[in-house]
């Protein structure tokens, strides 16, 4: 029987011919991931194992992206104890202060990860990366600590879930964001719990890189462990420009078996709004318009790519945010900020009178640059609004895309981009 | 060989061991304390070699290594399931708990019947009723890996013998 992409990589990296889902296998790994939060816990757990080196410092990525640059003392300590391990150990590819980005926005645009790819990494969002055709996810610190120094995982393979979107038209101003929001609201955060979900359909071949990016970051969301994309012309052209190393590129066989097949009308689906505190309550714009907002926050992993920055730049110029909004803008990398900045976006968020930060997780995950206070409500690009993600537990956070994000800023309240913008 | 307790759907992370004694870790804590809300004689009843049967999900819900710890220090055999909360799952063989999924065993595994499991071969037998039930059985690493306790000792065994 047929294969399908999920269950292709993980067989060749465990040396098998065939697997199967709910079967259990130990396969060797491509890339292991920490960052500034959960590498300090993975490198004592490391310590534990009796062993001196790492497995491979090439293949071991460690990113200074959460409380960098450094919020206070204890997070000064959580990152020296990174610096230190990637200095003692010759890791290659770690990143800080100055050369950092996002994780799952520099991974990519570095070319250290790629198609046919398997990945863990010690953040539930590692999944983004099967937007290249990679098979990656997220798990504990033991496990990253185990893979750090063996290379190795062991791996339940998981059923896949196939979601065809059908026609590549869609609504105005409808990005990734709002496919995968659409998902989640209709299948439940649990709705892919242990599950491969699978993207497909002309409409996802229709989407640049940057928005498939987005779409498998939130397949955690949906309890999955991974998105995934099969690679076609538009994966390779954008790794040929960056690939490190060399890749393969696997795809899923005709006959492959699906546990689910959902297939949606593409020109159906209308721009999204995520209601407080799960991703998985859904509404259109237009029912959630109205609602007043003081704080916006554009950027994260989900949505801090060239093409966000794009809509958000179009969509403020020549305009101002609305006086009683505090408009945050985190670009996903340096290369990110440089080319906005290089091509006069920048500048338009600064004349509009966003504030724009170097790149950091900053106020996605409530850590510091940008927390809220009780009763205050924030409308983000982010990919959780959890109960208190965002600053006090009596805050509130609705998920959208860069567009409604950036027309809301103007407004002060939820607006479809069409109320601010011409022709829209 | 020990007795099934019997558990429904969904049981989460928070019923196996409450966040409110998670400021310590130690087992014997833990397992003073597994099951709480969900049977609050588990604890006082449970003997070693005992078995959790249980439905869908079970373990869902915070990623708390605490869960299967507590499971773990209880002396509980395995954990019969018809499917587990994925970070649960993977939490639960780190630290060498063996689960098994098998829908047929929980159907047929009453409270209180006399039941076994063969990690080996993923034999479940149920002595009370005299039938038997096939879950996948684990690879042999996996298997291996579960023996010496979990993922850092095996880990650490590996390395000795390279
Ligand atoms: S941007 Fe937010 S979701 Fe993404 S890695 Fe950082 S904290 Fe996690």
């Amino acid at each position: 029987m047929g294969m399908t992409i999920s269950e292709k990589i993980l067989a060749a990296h465990a040396g098998q011919e065939q697997v199967v889902p709910g079967e259990i296998i130990n396969a060797k790994l491509d890339l292991v991931l920490a960052n500034d939060v959960t590498g300090p816990v993975a490198i004592q757990e490391f310590a534990k194992l009796g062993v001196d080196k790492v497995f491979d410092p090439e293949k071991i990525a460690l990113v200074a992206d959460h409380f960098t640059p450094n919020k206070d003392i204890a997070s000064a300590e959580q990152c020296k104890i990174l610096r230190d391990f990637a200095k003692a150990q010759g890791i290659k590819f770690f990143w800080d202060t100055g050369t950092v980005g996002i994780e799952h926005c520099l991974l990519p645009e570095q070319g250290v990860v790629l198609p046919g790819d398997l990945i863990i990494g010690a953040d539930s969002h590692t999944c983004t990366y099967g937007a290249l055709g990679a098979f990656s996810t997220g798990v504990g610190s033991t496990d990253c600590a185990a893979g750090m120094a063996t290379g190795e995982a062991w791996f339940r393979v998981p059923e896949s879930i196939k979601f065809v979107f059908n026609g590549s038209q869609f609504q105005p101003w409808v990005s990734g964001k709002d496919l995968i929001l659409y998902i989640i609201g209709k299948i439940g955060v649990d709705g892919a719990r242990y599950k491969a979900m699978e993207f497909t359909g002309d409409g996802i071949r229709s989407l640049s890189m940057d928005n498939r990016l987005t779409m498998c970051n939130m397949a955690i969301e949906a309890g999955a462990k991974t998105g995934i994309i099969e690679p076609d012309e538009i994966t390779l052209k954008y790794v040929q420009a960056r690939a490190k190393k060399e890749y393969k590129v696997y795809k899923s066989d005709a006959d492959a078996s699906y546990e689910n097949i959902y297939e949606f009308n593409s020109a159906e689906i209308p721009l999204q709004i995520a209601f407080p505190h799960l991703p998985e309550n859904t509404k259109s714009v237009d029912e959630a318009s109205g609602i007043k907002i003081d704080q916006i926050v554009i950027g994260s992993c989900t949505n801090g790519r060239l093409e966000d920055l794009e809509v958000v730049a179009e969509i403020l110029k020549g305009k101002k945010v609305h006086p009683e909004v505090r408009c945050l803008i985190f670009p996903g990398t340096q290369q990110i900020y440089l080319e906005a900045l290089r091509r006069g976006w920048i500048e338009v968020m600064i004349e509009a009178g966003a504030a724009v930060s170097t790149p950091t997780c900053g106020p996605c995950l409530g850590g510091h640059m940008g927390i809220l206070a009780k009763g205050e409500r924030a409308l983000s690009t982010t990919n959780r609004n959890f109960v208190g993600r965002m600053g006090h537990p009596q805050s509130e956070v609705y998920l959208c895309n860069p567009a409604v994000a950036a027309a809301s800023a103007l407004k002060g309240e939820i607006v479809h981009p069409r109320e601010v913008v011409k022709n829209g | 060989m020990g007795k099934a307790w019997k558990f429904g759907h969904d049981v989460d992370t928070d019923v196996i061991i409450p966040a409110r004694y998670l400021n310590r870790s130690e087992p014997e804590h833990l397992a003073a304390h597994c099951m709480e809300d969900a049977d609050a004689s588990f604890a006082q009843n449970v003997r070693e070699g005992d078995i959790i049967v249980a439905g869908k999900n079970f373990g869902c819900g915070s990623s708390r290594e605490h869960a299967p710890l507590a499971i773990k220090a209880a002396k509980v055999k395995a954990v019969i399931a018809e499917s587990y909360g994925r970070i649960f799952f993977r939490n639960a063989l780190n630290i060498g708990m063996p689960i098994l999924e098998c829908p047929e065993a929980v159907a047929g595994i009453d409270a209180g019947d006399e039941v076994d499991v063969d990690l080996q071969s993923g034999i479940i037998s149920n002595l009370t009723k005299g039938t038997t039930y096939q879950a996948r059985p684990f690879p042999p690493f996996m298997q291996e890996l579960i023996k010496v306790g979990g993922l850092i000792p095996y880990v650490k065994e590996k390395n000795k013998n390279a």
